[in-house]
């Protein structure tokens, strides 16, 4: 069941300039939560930011009772977020969208991400990994500064990096890493970041006829389906990517791949 | 507690707050979220004869204290309506009214005759006032003749409560709404939204795919309640005001200036729950000024 309430902030961390990672709880227990769906975030004292902020649910803490987002400072919303301190409260819209797909047991994926788009990523593997199924994690970034968590997505699988700058793994995108040499080590791809990777790594999987699903992040209002503003255009006409996505297998969409 | 029960055009409701049609779906959307007993009338997205696709992504863009959109009606048709969405609607315990749009007057008369045949629809929202297609839409709620044309044959085809929704980007609202009253409309709301338009200057392309869009939020509220006041001064049948309200000291301002009701439309987006946030604040603010009623307001200035 969706809510819209005050949460409190419990932990502010700054990984580097680019980034917050805000820590929020609630006196009742958070309701139940997939991997991939998100939360529309009220940006307050801030004149520029009108609409909601759309953000990725980056991890839920049960025992903790707490939900993180890991947010990219790119606007004047973020900005405000970012400046948000232990005690405050967000006014939080959630859960929202569909999620990855439920991973069965023995199962191999893939978690390709790029940028702010490996956040909902690390849910997902525990996810996974809770269900008897192996993640295996490709992160890429411009440079060793995009990637975060690093050591929280070791604890649900193989980690594998891309730096377009070469400051951390192998240098080259996500598409160029020498895991995928081998395509026959994972069942089904699941993928989130930058169009252009998306589109790419989707094309990949088409190729070597792996499943593969990704996570789009049109510009949105209301969140719920109800404005119509987010549509991607796929096999069914247009669609609501708050409702009916944020997450699509390929084969829904109708990309050029 | 003062009495904030209205009725408009024979449609009683609870409170003078209703949601504007294309800000909250068909309803469903927000069951969870907010008490849709509660809310005046909901006016669900506009409905045309044929399936619309709607315009290309991107849609929508944010402006200060506004956005634009250009979402270009997309609905599955009004006969979709009547098999799936009618039974799922049909026992929500407030008026659910469908916003009815169209390419022709003949099209407009015909989706109209398929929803009088729906007992638990008491009323329809004419939209000849929609900023974004091509043909139809705001084309007829530009001129007096084009208005007049539809709202009577709509009249010809539809018996329950008939309310026009205007366009601001006229030279005068008043002429618009005083040929739809003669056309046989009972009511009128307004504002749909301003045209507008707004450009990516790193991209050097506008931000909405049909390049313009219309204009809501709290940036046209000044606009909206200007609109308002002209039209409550030219016309008998009730007027419904609508154009970024966000708080009950604006819905009273629209009141005041002769709104017997109001809607709330882009501020779903922010507040789920502003509706019913609205119409409680109205109701207190009349108790802080110890006004009995809602109509004691109404139209004062």
């Amino acid at each position: 069941m969706k809510q819209c309430k005050d949460l409190k902030i419990v932990a502010v961390e700054r990984p580097n300039d680019g980034y917050v990672l805000l820590k929020l709880t609630d006196n009742e227990p958070l309701p139940a939560i997939l991997a991939g769906q998100f939360v529309e975030i009220k940006v307050e004292n801030s004149p520029q930011t009108f609409l909601r902020r759309p953000i990725s649910v980056n991890f839920v803490d049960k025992a903790r009772n707490e939900l993180w987002l890991l947010i990219q400072v790119v606007g004047e919303g973020t900005r405000h977020l970012a400046n948000l301190q232990v005690g405050d409260t967000l006014n939080v819209l959630f859960p929202l969208g569909n999620g990855f797909s439920q991973g069965v047991v023995g199962e191999r994926v893939l978690l390709v991400g790029g940028g702010v788009g490996i956040a909902p990523l690390l849910e997902y593997a525990k996810q996974l990994k809770q269900v008897g199924a192996t993640p295996y994690l490709l992160l890429g970034g411009r440079s060793a500064n995009n990637l975060l968590q690093l050591e929280l997505f070791r604890q649900y699988g193989e980690v594998y990096v891309t730096t377009e700058d070469g400051s951390m793994g192998e240098k080259g995108f996500v598409t160029n890493h020498s895991i995928l040499a081998n395509d026959q080590l994972f069942q089904r791809i699941s993928c989130c970041g930058p169009k252009p990777m998306m589109v790419a790594v989707a094309r990949w999987a088409k190729e070597h006829q792996v499943r593969c699903e990704v996570s789009l992040e049109n510009l949105m209002a209301c969140g719920l389906g109800a404005c119509l503003c987010c549509v991607e255009k796929t096999v069914k006409g247009n669609v609501c990517v708050c409702k009916e996505g944020p997450v699509f297998d390929i084969n829904e969409l109708t990309w050029q791949i | 507690m003062a009495d904030i029960r209205t009725t408009i055009a024979g449609l009683q409701m609870v409170n003078p707050v209703m949601t504007a049609s294309g800000t909250f779906g068909y309803g469903l959307e927000f069951a969870d979220l907010v008490d849709l007993s509660q809310i005046g009338g909901i006016i669900m997205k506009g409905t045309t004869l044929h399936p619309r696709e709607g315009n290309d992504y991107p849609r929508m863009a944010e402006t200060a204290s506004g956005m634009l959109n250009c979402v270009g009606l997309q609905n599955k048709g009004v006969d979709y309506f009547c098999e799936h969405i009618y039974p799922q609607v049909k026992d929500i315990q407030t008026n659910m009214i469908v916003n009815v749009s169209g390419s022709s007057p003949d099209d407009y008369a015909e989706c109209a005759a398929r929803i009088n045949e729906l007992d638990k629809i008491p009323a329809i929202e004419l939209n000849i006032s929609c900023p974004n297609v091509k043909q139809g839409g705001m084309a007829f709620g530009v001129t007096t003749e084009g208005a007049s044309q539809v709202v009577k044959a709509v009249r010809e085809a539809y018996d329950k409560t008939l309310i026009v929704k205007l366009s601001p980007n006229v030279t005068s609202i008043a002429d618009i709404a005083r040929s739809v009253e003669d056309a046989g409309a009972d009511a009128v709301s307004l504002i749909n939204t301003l045209m507008g338009m707004a450009i990516d200057i790193e991209k050097r392309k506008p931000r909405l795919s049909i390049n313009t869009g219309g204009l809501s939020g709290p940036a046209v509220k000044p606009v909206a309640v200007r609109c308002v006041w002209q039209v409550a001064k030219a016309v008998k049948i009730p007027v419904i005001g609508l154009g970024g309200i966000m708080t009950p000291e604006d819905a009273i301002e629209f009141f005041m200036a002769g709104a017997s009701a109001i809607e709330i439309g882009t501020g779903n987006f922010i507040d789920p729950a502003i509706s019913v946030k609205v119409a409680q604040g109205i109701s207190d603010w009349l108790d802080r000024h110890h006004y009995e009623s809602i109509h004691d307001i109404v139209g004062i200035i």
